[in-house]
Order: C-alpha cells, then sequence, then structure tokens
C-alpha cells in the first residue's frame, strides 16, 4: 500500500468506512438501512480508486466509477420509493405480506426491478458490468483486491437476502430474468477475459463470470444455495487476494511477464497456482466445492438444466484463461530476468491463504457450520 | 484399510519428495516407495477375499453433502491397482538413467499421479471419483508440460482442456445421480438401485461416456491422445497409455454398465460402431506412421477400441476380457515405450527410417522388444491372447442383431490383422537389415533396463500360460456386472 502514495492514513480510515457499510448491508432488515450501507460502502471505493493521483488511469477509473455508481444508486434509491409506495414501509418483509394468489401491483414489480438492476450493478452482472474492467484495471492493485473480494461478498450477501427476505413469494416471476442475466454474464465474461492480454484485466473480467456463478445462490435461492454462497464467497475472496497479492509484486502485468517465475520464486508461483487452481474450480480446492454447491442448487429447483450444462462449459473456458497463467510461470522461460523481492512474513501470509484454500476444499463444514444466514 | 494405504503412501511420499535435494536421493526413495506400494497391493490382491473387512473403508465426509469416504477393493479395483502398482517400479527402474532437471519435482509429481490412479481404481463414492479422476490428471498435466517435448504447452493444454470438459460434464451426471437418489447419497449401491427411464436413462449415459470416451480415447474424440503422447516425456507416456486410459474403461464397468443398464443397451451399436471405426482408423494410420511413438500411440487407440466393444457386446466373456485385457495391454505397452525410450535415448531419434540392424549391435534388446510386440499383436501364449481370444468371443454373441455382430467382428479382426502388419513392419525397420550411422554405436541394455524388461516379459508369459490367475480375481466381479439381468432392466 505504500508504493501508492501519501495520505498512508486516509486510506485506512476509508477501508474502515467500508466495513461499517459491509457490515450494514449484511445484516439490514430495512430497505434504507440497505441503502445507507451501500451508499457508506461506494463513496470511500470511489476515492480509493482515485487515490493513485498521479496515474491518469486512476483519475479516469475513479470518474468512470463515480458517474456509475451514483447513477446506480439513484436507480436504487428510484426502486425503494416505488415499493414504499405500493406497501407503505421500508421493512424488507413487506412483500411476504402479500396475500396467497393476488397479483403484485405495477409499482411494486417495477421497484424491485429497479433493486434488481442496482444490486446487478453493484455485483457487475452483465450488462450492467461496463465499469468493471476499466475500475479493477485502474485502481490501486491493492485496493482492487480490497473492492473484488470483500465488498462484492457483502453486497452478494444483501442480495441474495433482499430476494430472499422480500420478494422470495414472487419467486416465479423473477427467476427466468435471472437466469438471462446468469448466461449473459458467464458468456460475456468469460469469452472476454480469453481475449485479454493483461492479467489484471484478465482477473477484472474473471470476477465478472465468477460474479455470474454466484448469481446461481439468488436463482436457486435454497439451502443449498445459501450455504454455498458462503463457501463461494471465502473460497472466491481467498483466492482473489492471493493472486492480487502476487500479481502485486509483479512490474509488468501482462501473461509474458509472469514468465519463468516459478524458478525465480519457487513459492510464489507454487501458492498461485493453489489460488489459479481454486478459481477454476479443480478439485480439493475451495474454488471446486464451492461451484459445486451452485450447481447442485441449480440442479435441485428442477427447472433450466441447460444452464447448468452451459455454466460447466464456461467453467471449462475459465479453464483455459486461468492456465495460461500457470503456463508461463511454470513453463515458460522469462525474456529478462524477473526481479522479484518477496519478504518472509508476505511468504507466510501467502502460504496461510493456500492452505486455508485446501482446507476449505477438503472440509467445508469448518465454516458452514459457523456461519450461516 | 489396504486401499487407505494404496492411496496415501504414495501421496503423503509425494508431497515429502518435493523437499528432496539430492537428484541420486529422490530416485532411490521414490523407487522404494513404489516397491511398497507394490508389496501392499500384492499383499491386498492374493490374500484377502472380496468383502474382507481390511479391503473395505467407509469413514463420514462431507456429510452435508451426502458424500463419504468410501473405498473398496472389489475384482476390478484388485486387477487395476495391480496394474498401477506394477508399473510404477518397472517405469522407474526402466528409466532410471534418464536425466530429468528438477528432478524431485519430477517424481513427486509421479508418485502424486499414481495416489490419483489408486483412487480412482477403489473409489466406491462418485463424489470421491470425481475428486481423484481430477487428481490423476494434473500431476500427469504438470509433468507433460515441464519435461515434454518442443510443442509441449500447446499439445499438453489441448489434452487437459479436453478431459476437463468431458469431467464437467461428468459432473453434472453425478450432481443429477444424486438428486435422484433415496437419501440423497453418492455411494455406487446408491446408483446400483437407481430406477430410471430410459429418457433420463440416455441423456445420463452421454454425459458419463463423453467424459470416458474422451479418456480412453474413442474415435471421434481421440485427437489429443497421438500429440500428447509423443510430446511428453517417455515416463509419464508410460503412465497415461499404461493407466491411465484404463480409466475411461472402468469408469464404463463401474459407473454406466450397472447404472444405466437400458440406455447402455439402447446406445451399445452406436458405441461400438464409433469404436469399430476408431479401430481400423487407427490402425491405417499406424500403417503409415515414421514415428515410433506416433505408431505405439495409434495402435493404443486400436486396443482401446476393441475392449471398450467387447463390454459393449454385454456379456461375461466380454467383460472378463476386457477386464483381462486391461492389465495385459498396460503391461505391454509400457515395455514397448520403455525400449522405444531406450532407443531414443542411445541414437537420439525415434524415426524408424533413421534407424535399422539394431539387432546386431543390441541382441538383448532386440529379444525383450520382439517377446512384447509380438505379445502385443496376441499371439498364443503370451498374455494378450487369452483376453483377445474372449473378447472376440464375446462380439460373436454380442447383445445386437446378428449381422451387426458379424460385421464387428469382422472389422475388428481386420484391425488385429493390420496391427500385426505394422508391428511386424516396425520390428524390421528398426532391429533388422543394415546398420548405419546413427546405430553403429549403440550399446546393448544396462542392467537395470534388463531387469525392468525381464518383468514385463515374465508377466507377458506367465498371464498367456495360465490367464486364469487374473481371471480368478475378476471372476465374482464380472458375473455380478453380467448377470442380474442388467442390461434389460428397463
Amino acid at each position: 500500500m505504500e508504493k501508492v502514495g501519501s495520505g498512508y492514513a486516509d486510506y485506512f480510515a476509508l477501508i474502515f468506512f467500508i466495513l461499517c457499510g459491509v457490515v450494514l448491508v449484511s445484516s439490514f432488515k430495512s430497505l434504507l438501512i440497505l441503502f445507507l450501507g451501500i451508499e457508506i460502502i461506494s463513496i470511500p471505493l470511489y476515492i480509493l480508486t482515485g487515490s493513485d493521483k498521479k496515474n491518469l488511469r486512476s483519475n479516469e477509473a475513479s470518474l468512470k466509477y463515480f458517474l456509475l455508481g451514483s447513477f446506480s444508486t439513484g436507480i436504487l434509491l428510484m426502486g425503494i420509493a416505488l415499493m414504499y409506495g405500493s406497501l407503505g414501509t421500508f421493512s424488507t418483509t413487506g412483500v411476504n405480506f402479500l396475500p396467497e394468489g393476488t397479483k403484485p401491483s405495477v409499482l411494486l414489480v417495477a421497484g424491485m426491478l429497479m433493486l434488481f438492476f442496482a444490486m446487478s450493478f453493484k455485483v457487475s452482472a452483465v450488462p450492467f458490468h461496463f465499469w468493471t474492467p476499466d475500475v479493477y484495471d485502474g485502481a490501486p492493485t491493492v485496493f482492487t483486491s480490497f473492492m473484488a473480494t470483500i465488498v462484492k461478498a457483502a453486497v452478494f450477501i444483501a442480495f441474495i437476502r433482499l430476494f430472499d427476505e422480500s420478494f422470495g413469494a414472487m419467486q416465479s416471476q423473477w427467476q427466468l430474468m435471472v437466469a438471462v442475466i446468469i448466461t449473459a454474464t458467464l458468456l460475456v465474461g468469460n469469452i472476454t477475459a480469453v481475449f485479454q492480454q493483461s492479467v489484471k484485466r484478465m482477473l477484472a473480467y474473471s470476477s465478472i463470470s465468477q460474479a455470474g456463478f454466484m448469481l446461481f445462490a439468488v436463482f436457486a435461492m435454497n439451502t443449498d444455495a445459501k450455504e454455498g454462497l458462503i463457501l463461494y464467497a471465502a473460497a472466491y475472496s481467498l483466492a482473489t487476494i492471493g493472486i492480487f497479492a502476487v500479481l502485486n509484486k509483479l512490474s509488468d502485468y501482462s501473461f509474458d511477464g509472469f514468465n519463468g517465475l516459478a524458478k525465480e520464486q519457487p513459492l510464489l508461483a507454487g501458492t498461485a497456482v493453489v489460488f489459479l487452481l481454486s478459481l477454476a474450480g479443480i478439485p480439493l480446492t475451495a474454488g471446486f466445492l464451492s461451484k459445486f454447491y451452485m450447481l447442485k442448487a441449480a440442479l435441485a429447483t428442477g427447472k433450466f438444466m441447460w444452464l447448468v450444462i452451459f455454466a460447466v462449459l464456461m467453467a471449462a473456458v475459465s479453464v483455459f484463461y486461468y492456465f495460461r497463467v500457470i503456463q508461463a510461470m511454470y513453463f515458460k522461460e522469462p525474456q529478462k530476468p524477473i526481479q522479484v523481492s518477496a519478504s518472509a512474513s508476505f511468504k507466510t501470509g501467502l502460504v496461510i491463504v493456500a492452505l486455508l484454500i485446501i482446507i476449505l476444499g477438503i472440509n467445508p463444514g469448518l465454516l458452514i457450520r459457523w456461519l450461516y444466514f | 484399510m489396504i486401499p487407505v494405504l494404496l492411496i496415501f503412501i504414495p501421496l503423503l511420499a509425494g508431497v515429502l519428495t518435493f523437499f528432496f535435494r539430492s537428484e541420486k536421493a529422490v530416485r532411490s526413495w521414490s523407487l522404494g516407495i513404489s516397491f511398497v506400494t507394490m508389496a501392499v497391493a500384492v499383499i491386498g490382491v492374493t490374500i484377502f477375499d472380496e468383502g474382507s473387512p481390511l479391503l473395505t473403508v467407509n469413514t463420514p465426509w462431507l456429510q452435508t453433502l451426502g458424500s463419504s469416504f468410501f473405498v473398496r477393493l472389489d475384482g476390478l479395483g484388485k486387477i487395476l491397482t495391480l496394474l498401477t502398482a506394477i508399473s510404477f517400479p518397472v517405469i522407474f527402474t526402466s528409466t532410471w538413467s534418464t536425466p530429468y532437471k528438477r528432478s524431485n519435482n519430477f517424481y513427486a509429481l509421479m508418485l502424486l499421479g499414481q495416489a490419483g490412479l489408486m483412487g480412482v481404481f477403489v473409489a466406491a463414492d462418485a463424489l470421491l471419483f470425481y475428486f481423484f479422476w481430477e487428481l490423476a490428471l494434473i500431476p500427469m498435466y504438470f509433468i507433460a508440460s515441464i519435461w515434454g517435448g518442443e510443442k509441449r504447452i500447446r499439445v499438453t493444454f489441448k489434452f487437459f482442456i479436453y478431459t476437463f470438459i468431458g469431467s464437467v460434464l461428468m459432473l453434472i451426471g453425478i450432481l443429477y445421480l444424486q438428486s435422484k437418489t433415496a437419501n440423497h447419497s453418492f455411494s455406487i449401491q446408491a446408483f446400483n438401485n437407481l430406477q430410471l427411464s430410459l429418457k433420463e436413462q440416455s441423456w445420463l449415459f452421454w454425459l458419463f461416456f463423453i467424459a470416458f470416451a474422451i479418456k480412453m480415447p474413442i474415435f471421434p474424440l481421440h485427437t489429443w491422445q497421438p500429440d500428447t503422447y509423443e510430446q511428453s516425456p517417455t515416463a509419464a507416456t508410460m503412465v497415461l497409455s499404461g493407466v491411465m486410459v484404463k480409466m475411461g474403461l472402468l469408469g464404463i464397468i463401474r459407473w454406466v454398465m450397472p447404472v444405466m443398464p437400458a440406455a447402455f443397451h439402447s446406445w451399445g451399436d452406436v458405441a461400438m460402431s464409433l469404436s469399430v471405426i476408431g479401430i481400423v482408423y487407427a490402425s491405417l494410420i499406424a500403417m503409415r506412421q515414421d514415428d515410433l511413438k506416433r505408431l505405439i500411440a495409434f495402435s493404443s487407440i486400436a486396443h482401446i477400441g476393441l475392449m471398450n466393444m467387447a463390454l459393449f457386446s454385454e456379456n461375461i466373456s466380454g467383460v472378463q476380457g476386457a477386464i483381462l485385457q486391461m492389465f495385459n495391454h498396460g503391461i505391454n505397452i509400457i515395455g514397448l515405450w520403455a525400449i522405444v525410450e531406450i532407443i531414443e535415448r542411445k541414437t537420439g531419434t525415434r524415426k524408424m527410417s533413421e534407424l535399422g540392424g539394431l539387432a546386431q549391435k543390441a541382441p538383448a534388446m532386440a529379444v525383450f522388444f520382439v517377446v512384447i510386440a509380438l505379445a502385443n499383436i496376441a499371439l498364443p501364449l503370451t498374455n494378450s491372447f487369452p483376453g483377445e481370444f474372449l473378447m472376440f468371443n464375446s462380439l460373436l454373441t454380442a447383445h445386437t442383431t446378428r449381422l451387426y455382430a458379424l460385421l464387428f467382428t469382422v472389422f475388428a479382426g481386420l484391425g488385429i490383422i493390420l496391427g500385426a502388419v505394422y508391428t511386424l513392419n516396425m520390428i524390421r525397420k528398426t532391429f533388422y537389415g543394415e546398420t548405419n550411422t546413427v546405430t553403429a554405436g549403440v550399446t546393448d541394455l544396462s542392467l537395470n533396463e534388463k531387469i525392468a524388461l525381464s518383468a514385463v516379459v515374465i508377466l507377458v508369459i506367465v498371464i498367456g500360460v495360465y490367464p486364469q490367475l487374473l481371471l480368478d480375481i475378476t471372476n465374482n466381479f464380472s458375473e455380478m456386472i453380467a448377470n442380474k439381468d442388467m442390461f434389460r432392466k428397463a
């Protein structure tokens, strides 16, 4: 983080603000709290994205994120207002009071749609994903990893809570829409990631496709889905933090920048393999079991078999770009010697993260038994 | 207990091997471990009967998902673990003098691969089976990509993507089957008790069959195979072709035949047709090859195709013959690769057009090669003969229309004849004729190579003369698979 610039203390303050927002969005019972939480998360993030003040791309990313983000917040607010208009309450359990057999009013459906779009924007689902690659690429790597993991996981938990508690009774109305969004997200995320030249941008697109997988939890909305989402969020965050940490140590973010890393820094490369295998969903890593939970939850709904088959084919596509990094690290020779310095404590941290991924991959019960919602 | 040992001895030893420094120590240690594993496998196979409590382990694991750590050595598992356990010492001995950069990583990955293979062969829980299926693949992918030939990165990646697509399709099938079982379990018994409609079975059949067909490989999913065998270091090729392709056949026998019998029956003709096309096609291509490795790779496609056909002929001699032949093919092809590796190390080439007259310079190598090559074309008194005899017997009485059975037999027989043509041609071009500048300086086998190849030849002849040795092990298992009126259960 020191690399980013002056105002070192400010960053910590902003990060703590975000954590406060994270707590709010993952425990709200009222739509207003949800709105507050999302704003508390977003505003510090706009600043963090632009914290590399001398870097033009960082500035551009920040501005883009701010404009698009505030637009989506506006939609969120509008949705909440419509909901209030039709129900007369901000409580999240309001819609469930809808009597059996009655059709939800137009206002309510419109409100739900707006909430859905706003949340989709925050988790960067296609077609609301356009900010993601630029922001992830432009922001300093430390903040990218923070944004891609903790913030995203929190928003997902908010997403699933909102749709479970508030709109659970209307599932038939929105399930198809979620399925379409999942398809688009997986397709665009994976296919675009294949064509990236920079690992950082590739990770940005891959985070879009991972969001597609996490949306399966919203789609299926059963016990497996909720347990799976916890596991998925943990597995994805651990692996992403790890891989961004390794990336941060390199000077060249392109695929070629990884060439021959295994020879220079066998430990860094070894742990990076664990992170990538987990992201790709290879067994014995947490990433596999979390994808497994998602597929199982989706199959249990008994509908949309094609969606599941499509998802696993896309998982196979994702192997393609994750393995390009592994190929570069292990099978290719560096064009110029890479100078990477990593302290012992940094290495220990990486090993711990990698071990956690493997432990969760063998015994996910450890996590699922502790955390549930 | 025994199956757990078979998995965890190589697994833990493999992890430790990463930390070795001295090259000599790494080799001796890996060889020692492979002998220990072999001893355990031999004890497990010979002393205990099926159903002995020492051959089954079932402990809870991932209970929330309905999976458990359930491993078991049945007849099929016994034969294949035995094959795996015998292969690795032979591989390590015969490639003893091949140099590898960073040999500790190489041997570590080999041992991890062995652990994965053992796991696949003994797993009686579908999720566990899937875990090991991937665990076996990844070390082999790394070995082939790090120590392979020039085009290794692209070729092995193709191999990896192929198998990965197959395995995720299989994963969907496994999940679907699990959701249908009464107590949401992944165990093999629960799968066997399922009663599914023909439509469901057909879907599932293809999800599984594609995964296994890629692994075997069956035409038209075979395109990864010759390139991968050619580009991998020979030790990895031996594992891939000798042991790993059997994962596909095992998958058919254990996870397809009893679980979706109706679809197995109704799609049998399609699967057999694909196999028979593969046999003839691969044999024809093998005749035109100049590279020894590619030739053996294509001949392997033909042999595996025949085993697959025998399974789909749906009778006991087919199952028995195929299981016997799985073992024999593994032994023979490892012997062939070993000699190809020796030739390449001594002459620097694998091209038949550049070789010739090796028999004059290396008579012992010639004798070994001829015996193993003849075994590969199933001459009587070699191990493949009883296996192929059983399989052809099954093809003629196959569970399909009379005409098809006849046609399949004739074309498969054509494959055997072509096999004899290219194998004898290969012997002639490499070992006989005049020596040339490339082969003039060749020396004969060293002691370790002689030991490894003798082991192969002894197995070839012992099983050729007395195949009952192995058939007795699998008898109960094959009967169980073939009977129970499974093939027509709707």
